[in-house]
């Protein structure tokens, strides 16, 4: 832990590094998923409502949804350039060290312009708590965190997931977006609003509904049963497969020898 | 002479054309993945505006089978019309000094450059429309992809789709053009993009917007990219609308080619070569 706390303030250094260029990606992420929320807005401006969410409950779900997002893209941005790392063999040198794999590509890439995502959300968090009506009380604030923190596991093993892939095919398999940066985009509107099917596969495949619908349910005061806020931690169970999978990586892994 | 000579220049950019073309089209496991996730992608955006639908039908400013055909044509002629696919290549080549290369060739850079991008895009897009169209034009009815409202339509969405994707690429000229200004590309990038993006259409279609607020971002050069030919393709613009927005693409990509080719030369009296 020590160690990945010198390298968090090596790769913070090394960003400052650049200022103007980090202040320049950091106002670019801030306006990219600002854009979304313009979407939102004038979406919500015209219809009032989508399956009975108002623009208050969507925002604090895209708030929710886009603060584990880049909460697990900061942290494990090396899992995302991982194709890189294996084609020029930067991954056999891993190998070689005496620490964890998993621990060398997470400490080796820290995408600290991720902040301005994070901003963005946190000012989606002012507006959806501030307009919505939910009775803010101890056990709501935990939810809230526990989906935020649910949600940055889960978008995690996608990392990772994605990652091991790479140890199969060598290049970073496009689809794998849809599952990221697909279920940020449209994890902002409840997931129930996409019909069954949809729904099924975030909640059996991938975990979405855990830690996005059913506590939000509870959040917003539409459900009584408060073991809702616990599915979150439920959600993190999806931690299994995927360092699995990473592990059934691993041991299939060839150099590329470049 | 002087037509032998302007034959001689338009095929030497031609055969960048072929080879960038050429090269694009050798990456086939990646198109077919990109088949995939802008298929799913589609798909998920249509889902939310059934959703939107179910709730206020009479709030809908477009009919839902148009509505339908804009997203599929997005999703399968994006390598055309977005904004954010840039060419990593020509920002390296700005960057780590290989522009002194390009600079010896006894070729125009804005031309050259621009004809690369048109090529990169083609070939991208040519592999991937097909089978997201096709697959498209099976779904049940209000989801599908029809034809064209009429033949005057779909004459007008060939003429209008290029002349949209022509700006687009003058537009991306002036972010690589940009870079010569500044180290610091990403962040530009980055801006223009996303502002780009909404303005023209791709987060969500313009006539969603408010009243107002959406005939000004209509004068704009980035509703005259895919706004246009992907509404006239399905009827919603039609009649004399057609010429005026054609009109204004044409005003628009003559506009950004001019700027472009004055910037650039002004950027190459200037420029300083990064080591290397």
């Amino acid at each position: 832990m020590r160690l990945y706390f010198k390298f968090f303030v090596m790769h913070l250094k090394i960003a400052m590094q650049y200022k103007l260029s980090f202040l320049f990606t950091t106002i670019g992420q801030f306006l990219v998923s600002f854009n979304v929320f313009l979407g939102v807005l004038f979406l919500l401006q015209r219809f009032h409502e989508v399956k009975g969410y108002g623009l208050s409950d969507v925002v604090l779900c895209y708030g929710i949804i886009l603060m584990s997002y880049s909460i697990a893209e900061m942290f494990m941005r090396g899992f995302d350039m991982f194709a890189g790392t294996i084609s020029n063999c930067e991954f056999d040198r891993m190998l070689l060290r005496p620490r964890s794999c998993i621990f060398q590509v997470v400490s080796g890439k820290l995408e600290f312009t991720r902040i301005g995502r994070m901003l963005q959300a946190l000012v989606m968090f002012a507006y959806g708590i501030t307009k919505s009506d939910v009775q803010w009380d101890m056990k709501r604030t935990v939810t809230l965190l526990l989906m935020v923190l649910g949600g940055s596991v889960v978008f995690g093993c996608l990392f990772l997931i994605y990652a091991s892939i790479c140890f199969f095919t060598i290049e970073g398999l496009e689809f794998m977006n849809i599952l990221t940066d697909g279920a940020r985009e449209y994890g902002k509107y409840p997931l129930d609003v996409y019909g069954k099917g949809v729904f099924r596969f975030c909640t059996y495949l991938v975990p979405y509904t855990l830690f996005q619908y059913y506590p939000f349910l509870y959040l917003t005061g539409r459900t009584d049963r408060q073991w809702y806020m616990l599915l979150p931690v439920l959600g993190c169970l999806f931690l299994l497969p995927s360092y699995l999978l990473w592990r059934v990586g691993m041991r299939h892994y060839k150099s590329t020898g470049s | 002479m002087g037509k032998i000579n302007g034959i001689f220049r338009y095929q030497k950019y031609m055969s960048f054309f072929r080879m960038r073309f050429l090269a694009g089209l050798q990456y086939r496991a990646a198109a077919f993945a990109g088949v995939i996730t802008q298929f799913a992608w589609g798909f998920m955006e249509i889902l939310v505006f059934r959703a939107f639908y179910e709730v206020n039908p009479g709030a809908f400013p477009m009919t839902r089978e148009a509505l339908s055909s804009y997203i599929w044509l997005q999703q399968a002629l994006l390598a055309l019309f977005m904004t954010w696919f840039l060419e990593n290549d020509i920002f390296h080549t700005i960057t780590d000094g290989g522009i002194a290369y390009e600079l010896c060739r006894p070729t125009d850079l804005y031309v050259m450059w621009f004809f690369r991008s048109m090529a990169n895009r083609l070939s991208k897009a040519v592999l991937r429309c097909l089978p997201i169209l096709i697959v498209a034009a099976f779904l049940p009815a209000p989801y599908g992809m029809r034809l064209p409202a009429s033949p005057k339509a779909g004459l007008w969405f060939l003429i209008t789709g290029l002349l949209g994707f022509l700006v687009v690429v003058a537009f991306c000229m002036l972010v690589y053009i940009a870079t010569f200004y500044t180290y610091s590309p990403v962040g530009i990038r980055m801006v223009a993009i996303s502002m780009v993006e909404f303005l023209s259409g791709s987060v969500v279609p313009l006539p969603f917007l408010p009243e107002g607020f959406r005939q000004l971002i209509e004068l704009l050069p980035f509703a005259s990219m895919q706004n246009v030919p992907f509404r006239i393709y399905s009827g919603d613009i039609s009649g004399m609308e057609i010429y005026t927005r054609a009109g204004l693409q044409l005003f628009w990509y003559i506009a950004l080619v001019w700027l472009g080719k004055r910037l650039t030369a002004a950027a190459l009296k200037r420029v300083v070569i990064q080591g290397g």
